[in-house]
């Protein structure tokens, strides 16, 4: 790595006589030939390249990305980082990302703004409190923090709540992950990149794939682009909300549709918000940046699009439930919304692993929320690729599931009702 | 938001409607002679196009009916619908 650019209170000094910051990551061309090639700039592919070069030693991967680097869900979601899912698959893939969330600035040398301030998961009926409890009783068999709180506790947890009996929904209580929190997307996105590129690794930007290419066994020999045929025996496809299409290309039908999913941001303000609360019921999460901006997520659209926008009344259903949970906000103009594709399974759990085509392997599937996984989910699939078979942790999330039944439903889990 | 022409009752706003999925995707006739490969493929696998899309909708909070449409995935405008017995525009 350049010493220029390793970052330390020196480098801040040296700067701070207005010196302009050098360029964090190479913006490569490609080669004619890879020894691995990831589609897709996100976070997850960019963690990918970055785990290939680092745990494996193999820098001869370029990451393609058909826009810029992190332009797609890495920087259109809302940051939210726990690990308190239902199932043992899950909660294995999760706190595997979790526990690397935690030393992460450290290891890229680039500030990714982890923050636990806590989770709250409120409930708002009696079936979101058997559900809640029955999530707080799994993850502490397995070694999860989850605790429930009453509606009292959530108020002092969260003091802008309201708990008032009052409103269509009341809060009842609420099930409260305190290691869980959020992080800075584009700087998650940015600090692999540099790290990879760093590493040798090259990030090829506004490069579309137009067609996968395979030899004559079937198995895959590299890929065509916007910027000519790139040649490589292992391919992965790390391309969220567009993965169905990539995989038309190599003349497969994958169990995934691709939903709109919207967020908005407020006006910025002080510090209102001390942690992130989430309501599966009246649908609405929220947190704040430390910009100030409110970061609220609304849900999907119930139909499938490619859009990259979602219907406004989406949104203003999430407000709606906003403003009764937090009377306070309602004055607050938002400043913008957006939204972004996202591949939902059967399931609601990603598929990651191999694929009948020899040599191309897939991380999709993560559906409404795959930013907190994205750590773990980069590590596994580097060590995949490497191995050529799933590493332990992503081996029940199989594309043979669909076939065989051992569904992992994470529906309830989801936060987003689909 | 959609506005959704409904083949009975016109044109009406989305919220009015329940999406229902992909159109003709056809139940195997003998279940129970097909492999858990091809009861997969009926049971999971969608057609996930970006583009032009056939899909079900219901008019839940209208006549209740279901009916097939024709939309693009990309812009979302709905080129036409049909009535279920109706087969689909080439």
């Amino acid at each position: 790595m350049d010493s220029r650019s390793s970052f330390s209170i020196f480098s801040l000094l040296a700067h701070a006589g207005g010196r302009a910051w050098d360029r964090q990551w190479r913006d490569a061309q490609p080669k004619s030939a890879y020894d691995v090639i990831i589609v897709g700039a996100g976070g997850h592919g960019l963690a990918t390249a970055y785990y290939l070069a680092r745990e494996h030693g193999i820098r001869d991967v370029a990451v393609i990305d058909k826009g810029w680097l992190g332009g797609g869900n890495t920087g259109r979601n809302t940051t939210i980082i726990r690990s308190n899912y239902l199932q043992p698959e899950s909660v294995a893939l999760y706190e595997h990302a979790l526990k690397l969330w935690e030393g992460l600035s450290q290891a890229l040398n680039y500030n990714v703004m982890y923050s636990a301030r806590g989770v709250l998961m409120l409930a708002h009926n009696h079936h979101d409190v058997q559900v809640f409890k029955r999530h707080v009783h799994a993850n502490r068999l397995a070694g999860i923090d989850n605790e429930w709180l009453t509606a009292e506790q959530a108020k002092a947890f969260c003091p802008p709540l309201e708990i008032g009996p009052h409103v269509r929904y009341p809060v009842l209580g609420g099930a409260l992950q305190r290691r869980g929190g959020v992080a800075r997307h584009d700087a998650v996105a940015w600090g692999y990149a540099r790290a990879a590129s760093a590493l040798g690794i090259d990030i090829i930007q506004n490069c579309a794939v137009t067609a996968i290419h395979r030899g004559p066994d079937g198995a895959v020999t590299g890929v065509e682009t916007e910027k000519g045929r790139i040649d490589a025996r292992r391919v992965g496809v790390v391309a969220a909300g567009h993965t169905s299409v990539l995989m038309g290309m190599a003349g497969m039908r994958f169990p995934l549709e691709s939903f709109p999913l919207q967020a908005l941001v407020s006006e910025p303000v002080k510090p209102v918000m001390p942690c992130v609360v989430m309501s599966n019921t009246v649908h609405a999460y929220i947190s704040q940046s430390d910009k100030g901006e409110l970061v609220i997520g609304a849900g999907t659209d119930a139909y499938t699009s490619y859009s990259q926008i979602g219907g406004l009344h989406i949104s203003c259903e999430t407000l709606a439930a906003i403003c009764e949970m937090f009377p306070s906000f309602r004055r607050l103009r938002m400043l913008r919304n957006w939204g972004g594709v996202v591949d939902t399974t059967p399931d609601r759990s990603p598929i990651i692993g191999l694929t009948p085509v020899p040599g191309l392997f897939v991380n999709c599937g993560w559906g409404t929320g795959g930013f907190k996984a994205t750590p773990g989910s980069g590590h596994i699939f580097a060590d995949t690729i490497v191995r050529g078979q799933p590493h332990p942790i992503a081996a029940p999330f199989s594309l043979d599931r669909f076939a065989d039944g051992r569904l992992i439903d994470e529906a309830a889990a989801a936060a987003v009702a689909h | 938001m959609l506005l959704i022409p409904c083949p009975w009752c016109g044109k009406r706003p989305e919220n009015e409607f329940r999406y229902g999925g992909q159109a003709h995707v056809a139940r195997p006739e003998d279940p129970a002679s097909v492999d858990d490969e091809a009861w997969a493929v009926y049971l999971f696998l969608r057609d996930n196009p970006k583009g032009r899309h056939a899909e079900r909708w219901r008019h839940i909070h209208g006549c209740g009916r279901f009916f097939n449409c024709i939309r693009d995935t990309v812009s979302d405008r709905i080129e036409t619908t049909y009535k279920p017995n109706e087969a689909p525009p080439a």
